[in-house]
């Protein structure tokens, strides 16, 4: 079934047809399609709660997800750094959950217009402590459909919260999405089984939930854990597209919306005779390292131009990643500012000449 | 001889690690027996605070989570809506409950949420070391009020209780205090309301209680209990609010 959808409502979508049974938001343009489709589409025995504050929000998602269930919040740049102290437990408690930013233009206020710039934010864990969030970073709404569910698949195997980063333009743009219905009953049936969750302990021992560990060692011991836990998931969880590499003399570097521009870009240079590839980073933790281990089979040392709707943040891990071997330009414009086909155009040409 | 009066299942046979004096053993103890006597403990769900009392669930034997500080009642308002035939309930200090979680507060008992909250006043932060806390009482001398409260700086004792009772969504409020044998028996059938009203799906309900802090106000644990039948009740009146 192909259906008309908003970037937001796929995403709200994607989450209900994961079997998210529990939704709990505030009002922040410009994702508010998400949380009024969750109020109306939530399944009879789901629970949706628009809670008094993105702080609430996200503790409930955090009592909702202790309880057993999937569940997911949702917000835009400003309403992500209130949560920022509750992602931080949800990590630390080792909690699964579903986080969805629609980025918004920064720092402060900011304004509506979308931005990508709380890619630091979200890569490097966002809250306090020694943690990490796995981050998918759609491109168009049939993505963020799919990837939600995945965001909740992978929520559940590795007891992690999983971030969905998009934009103003995502979120509000409308495409036709394929709803695929059986898959969701699939998924559904292969939810995994919670032991730890509080259900009452009927038959078992108490269970607790916590991120407090105050004998010595306890701590480091709780940290080395989830420092296992990411080193599993940086080694499997790496999701990326790769366009046109193999020839590239330039390779641009680009996430969510931002690819699509850079995409039609890149197909403008090709018909101009220009040899440009595109790695697109679909997850942004783990970073896709391996995609700029060897990206050309032809051209032994091609450049990268990495454009964001940011001063520079992606372009962090794409330094690491390159580590040195290889030349990394930057394109970038924020603040409602949005790289244009031709500024990336002519950007390549300055650099090949 | 026979036997009169034992621990129960939901409390641990363990040391509490409170100060000498502390009013939280007591009423740890409270909880869990209202949770034995109801039969509830297999479904019971606790929520612990951060403050002195954050790690209460090594004492109670039944499924407990931690909630950040201030958030317990957020945290509490999603198990009890995912499971509504679990018995839900927070233990928070006053710091917890009635300064960085006042908005969590009036919001869930103002949605009416059918949880049952111990809440425990004992006029200061006591595990960060004996702060200014929203109920301290004026003129008490507490690390940042050192010349006492004064209301031009500090403001008023928060009678938070007082302000729930207004909401429409709130069933029960009841405070009491541990200052004395009689008034813990009061204490915990206070609770044990609060627990039956949820089992009979009545809403919000809240108990506060009196709670000594030896430590924090400088006094032996006998003073502490004077000082709240004194003092401090003559600032928090004791008795059925809602």
């Amino acid at each position: 079934m192909k259906i008309l959808l908003s970037g937001n409502e796929a995403i709200a979508q994607g989450a209900i047809q994961a079997g998210c049974s529990f939704y709990a938001g505030y009002p922040i343009t410009p994702q508010n399609e998400i949380i009024a489709y969750m109020a109306k589409h939530m399944p009879q025995k789901g629970v949706f709660i628009q809670a008094e504050s993105e702080l609430a929000a996200i503790n409930m998602v955090y009592g909702a997800s202790a309880a057993g269930v999937r569940a997911m919040t949702s917000s835009s740049s400003p309403g992500i750094s209130l949560k920022q102290e509750g992602i931080s437990y949800i990590a630390g408690a080792r909690l699964p959950a579903v986080i969805v930013n629609i980025m918004r233009g920064g720092p402060g206020l900011g304004n509506i217009a979308p931005a990508q710039s709380d890619y630091f934010q979200a890569t490097r864990g966002g809250g306090h402590g020694d943690y990490h969030l796995i981050v998918l970073a759609p491109a168009c709404v049939q993505e963020a459909y799919e990837l939600t569910q995945t965001g909740f698949d992978l929520a559940d195997k590795y007891r992690t919260p999983v971030m969905i980063l998009g934009d103003g333009i995502l979120g509000q743009m409308m495409e036709p999405v394929v709803i695929r219905r059986q898959k969701t009953e699939d998924r559904r049936q292969k939810q995994p089984i919670k032991p730890w969750a509080l259900t009452g302990c009927k038959g078992r021992k108490p269970n607790i939930v916590k991120s407090f560990f105050l004998r010595e060692g306890a701590l480091e011991e709780a940290n080395l854990k989830l420092q296992r836990k990411y080193e599993i998931i940086r080694k499997k969880e790496e999701r990326y597209e790769n366009l046109f590499s193999s020839d590239a003399k330039i390779i641009l570097v680009a996430y969510g919306t931002m690819a699509r521009i850079a995409k039609s870009a890149m197909l403008e240079l090709r018909k101009e005779g220009y040899k440009i590839g595109l790695i697109r980073p679909i997850s942004l933790w783990p970073f896709p390292v391996n995609a700029f281990r060897h990206p050309s089979s032809v051209i032994r040392h091609p450049s990268f131009l990495v454009i964001e709707m940011s001063y520079g943040q992606m372009l962090e891990d794409v330094r690491l990643a390159v580590g040195g071997r290889q030349q990394v330009e930057f394109f970038g414009r924020s603040g409602g500012g949005v790289p244009t086909e031709s500024q990336i155009m002519n950007k390549v040409k300055k650099i090949l000449s | 001889m026979k036997k009169t009066f034992k621990r129960c299942q939901s409390l641990y046979d363990l040391p509490a690690h409170y100060c000498p004096g502390c009013g939280h053993g007591i009423a740890h103890r409270l909880v869990a027996e209202v949770v034995q006597e109801l039969g509830i403990r297999e479904k019971t769900i606790g929520i612990a605070p951060v403050g002195c009392a954050v790690m209460a669930y090594d004492y109670w034997n039944f499924d407990c989570s931690e909630a950040a500080h201030g958030r317990a009642l957020a945290v509490a308002t999603a198990i009890k809506r995912v499971h509504p035939q679990n018995i839900v309930f927070t233990y928070q200090g006053d710091g917890d409950l009635a300064a960085i979680g006042t908005n969590e507060t009036i919001h869930a008992a103002n949605r009416g949420e059918n949880l049952s909250v111990v809440f425990i006043n004992n006029a200061v932060y006591g595990m960060t070391g004996g702060q200014l806390a929203p109920t301290t009482l004026l003129g008490q001398k507490t690390s940042t009020s050192i010349e006492g409260r004064e209301k031009k700086a500090h403001g008023y004792p928060l009678k938070i209780s007082e302000m729930l009772a207004l909401l429409p969504g709130v069933c029960y409020i009841e405070r009491v205090s541990l200052h004395s044998p009689p008034e813990v028996l009061k204490a915990k059938r206070a609770i044990k309301q609060a627990f039956k009203n949820q089992i009979n799906n009545l809403g919000f309900s809240l108990v506060e209680i009196l709670s000594p802090c030896p430590t924090y106000w400088g006094l032996a644990p006998k003073e502490s209990l004077d000082w709240i039948r004194d003092v401090m009740q003559k600032e928090f009146p004791l008795g059925r609010i809602k």
